[in-house]
């Protein structure tokens, strides 16, 4: 057996194959990112409704997603659901446990990062007569948003990865690309680090676009006008 | 014309408001004083809805604050609120906190409110910090600031809650200017303030609060000279002390 094989991993960084699952790991979880994160407004928005059915409902919902794995939900989306007659396909089934899985945690963090804006400003947009809604749109969003920016960045840092586990229900993204090429040539180690590498300038692109939104977002913050005076 | 009858608030078992009535005709400034937990806060927020009341009734150019059908986003247009913690909107610079409401509530085109936005930040001095964020500014400056926001809205009646409670004694007096140039063109206002020296020169109408009720009104002159009760007298024997003797200097300088 060969050390390490330099012209298969030349040959793997730039593979088609591969390319196309790593673009499928990225709509996927900008996707399922995206529907998961409007999922969560809304479970936030029942866990601080005055109806305590809604709460109660949002807090089962809390808990049965975070209290099981992932992996579980996903078998169980795809091949346990069609047991009593829900089919999804592959790409279906991703997107839905995916969205569903990362609702329940961020569900969480926008009610916290809502809820730890003063009181004050709320009244201070409903006395201007601001209706509730625009009050939580226009005053108490913008301010939570850069509260919760770093946890939805890592959250969705971590979302890009998590995708790996839907190629347990056969979706095609970048590892189980990786997977199909190991089982053709057994080159493991040269498949895994192109794949790392793919991973790592996913995330590494993220971090650009988290930093500048925390900085939009920083807007008028205490701690943004004092980096803008040492400049 | 604001109009409050027999107003009752209850937390639980506990009576913050008991009976209130009041009334404050258009142009006239009324200042509302008493110790801390007096419900003069409680008071003045159940005016614009922001506290809900149990009993009593309250009316604000003939509408009824209490009903459930009233439209409370129109009345608080119209009813301008200052607060203690200024509760400027720390993510719009100081022109934009100006222009939301205006835009998003009466309907204002960006052209129009920014106009009337820098129109009204001349009249408070603070013209030159449009663009900064409001934690660029003293706590002055950002109090200010909030009043001019509240005109913004060119409503009928303006709220103080407190409006130099969590100031810097130096920056107490900029805001006082404000507020007592804003009394001299006929605005209808009402504070709740423990600066007794701006109490004395610009209310029309004295409230002194005690327990959730209404101790002691009358016009600056019965009150301060004529103190009835031995509540509102021991009250202020305790605020006058040396520091806001020399507020009140501070007022009749400017009112001179």
């Amino acid at each position: 057996m060969t050390m390490w094989n330099w012209d298969a991993f030349f040959g793997y960084l730039f593979s088609p194959f591969l390319l196309r699952g790593a673009w499928t790991t990225i709509w996927l979880t900008a996707a399922s990112g995206a529907i998961g994160l409007a999922l969560a407004g809304l479970v936030a928005a029942a866990m601080m409704s005055n109806v305590a059915a809604l709460r109660r409902a949002a807090q089962v919902y809390v808990w049965l997603f975070r209290g099981t794995p992932l992996l579980v939900q996903l078998v169980i989306i795809y091949t346990g659901l069609p047991q009593i007659g829900l089919r999804f396909s592959v790409v279906a089934s991703a997107l839905i446990g995916l969205a569903l899985n990362e609702a329940a945690y961020l569900a969480e963090v926008i009610r916290g990062a809502i809820q730890s804006i003063p009181r004050g400003q709320r009244n201070a947009g409903l006395a201007l007569g601001l209706t509730p809604v625009q009050t939580m749109r226009d005053v108490l969003l913008p301010q939570a948003i850069r509260i919760m920016l770093p946890t939805l960045g890592n959250s969705l840092n971590g979302l890009l990865k998590t995708t790996s586990i839907t190629s347990i229900i056969s979706m095609e993204e970048l590892l189980r690309r990786t997977n199909l090429l190991i089982q053709e040539r057994f080159l493991t180690l040269e498949l895994f680090v192109v794949a790392s590498i793919y991973y790592l300038v996913m995330t590494s692109a993220w971090q650009i676009v988290q930093t500048r939104l925390e900085a939009r977002y920083g807007r008028g913050h205490l701690r943004a006008l004092d980096n803008a005076e040492q400049r | 014309m604001i109009r409050i009858r027999n107003l009752t608030k209850r937390y639980g078992s506990f009576q913050v408001l008991t009976d209130c009535s009041l009334d404050v005709p258009d142009g006239r400034v009324l200042v509302i004083c008493g110790p801390s937990g007096s419900g003069k806060s409680t008071l003045i927020k159940c005016i614009n809805g922001l506290e809900s009341f149990d009993e009593g009734s309250i009316e604000v150019d003939g509408i009824s604050v209490g009903d459930p059908s009233a439209r409370l986003p129109q009345l608080r247009a119209k009813v301008g609120m200052v607060f203690q913690q200024f509760e400027l909107f720390p993510h719009l610079t100081v022109e934009q906190n100006l222009m939301l409401a205006p835009r998003r509530v009466l309907g204002r085109g960006r052209a129009e409110a920014r106009d009337r936005a820098h129109a009204l930040l001349d009249r408070v001095g603070l013209l030159d910090q449009a663009a900064k964020y409001p934690a660029a500014l003293s706590g002055g400056q950002q109090q200010r600031v909030a009043i001019a926001r509240g005109l913004a809205m060119d409503p009928g009646v303006m709220l103080f809650d407190e409006p130099t409670s969590s100031l810097d004694p130096e920056m107490i007096g900029e805001v006082l200017d404000v507020m007592i140039r804003l009394a001299e063109t006929g605005m209808t206002m009402i504070c709740v303030t423990h600066e007794l020296g701006f109490a004395r020169h610009v209310a029309d109408e004295i409230v002194f609060m005690d327990g959730g009720r209404i101790v002691e009104a009358g016009s600056p002159e019965e009150f301060f000279t004529n103190t009835r009760t031995d509540r509102a007298r021991r009250f202020l024997a305790r605020l006058l002390y040396p520091g806001e003797l020399a507020q009140a200097a501070h007022v009749e300088r400017r009112l001179e």
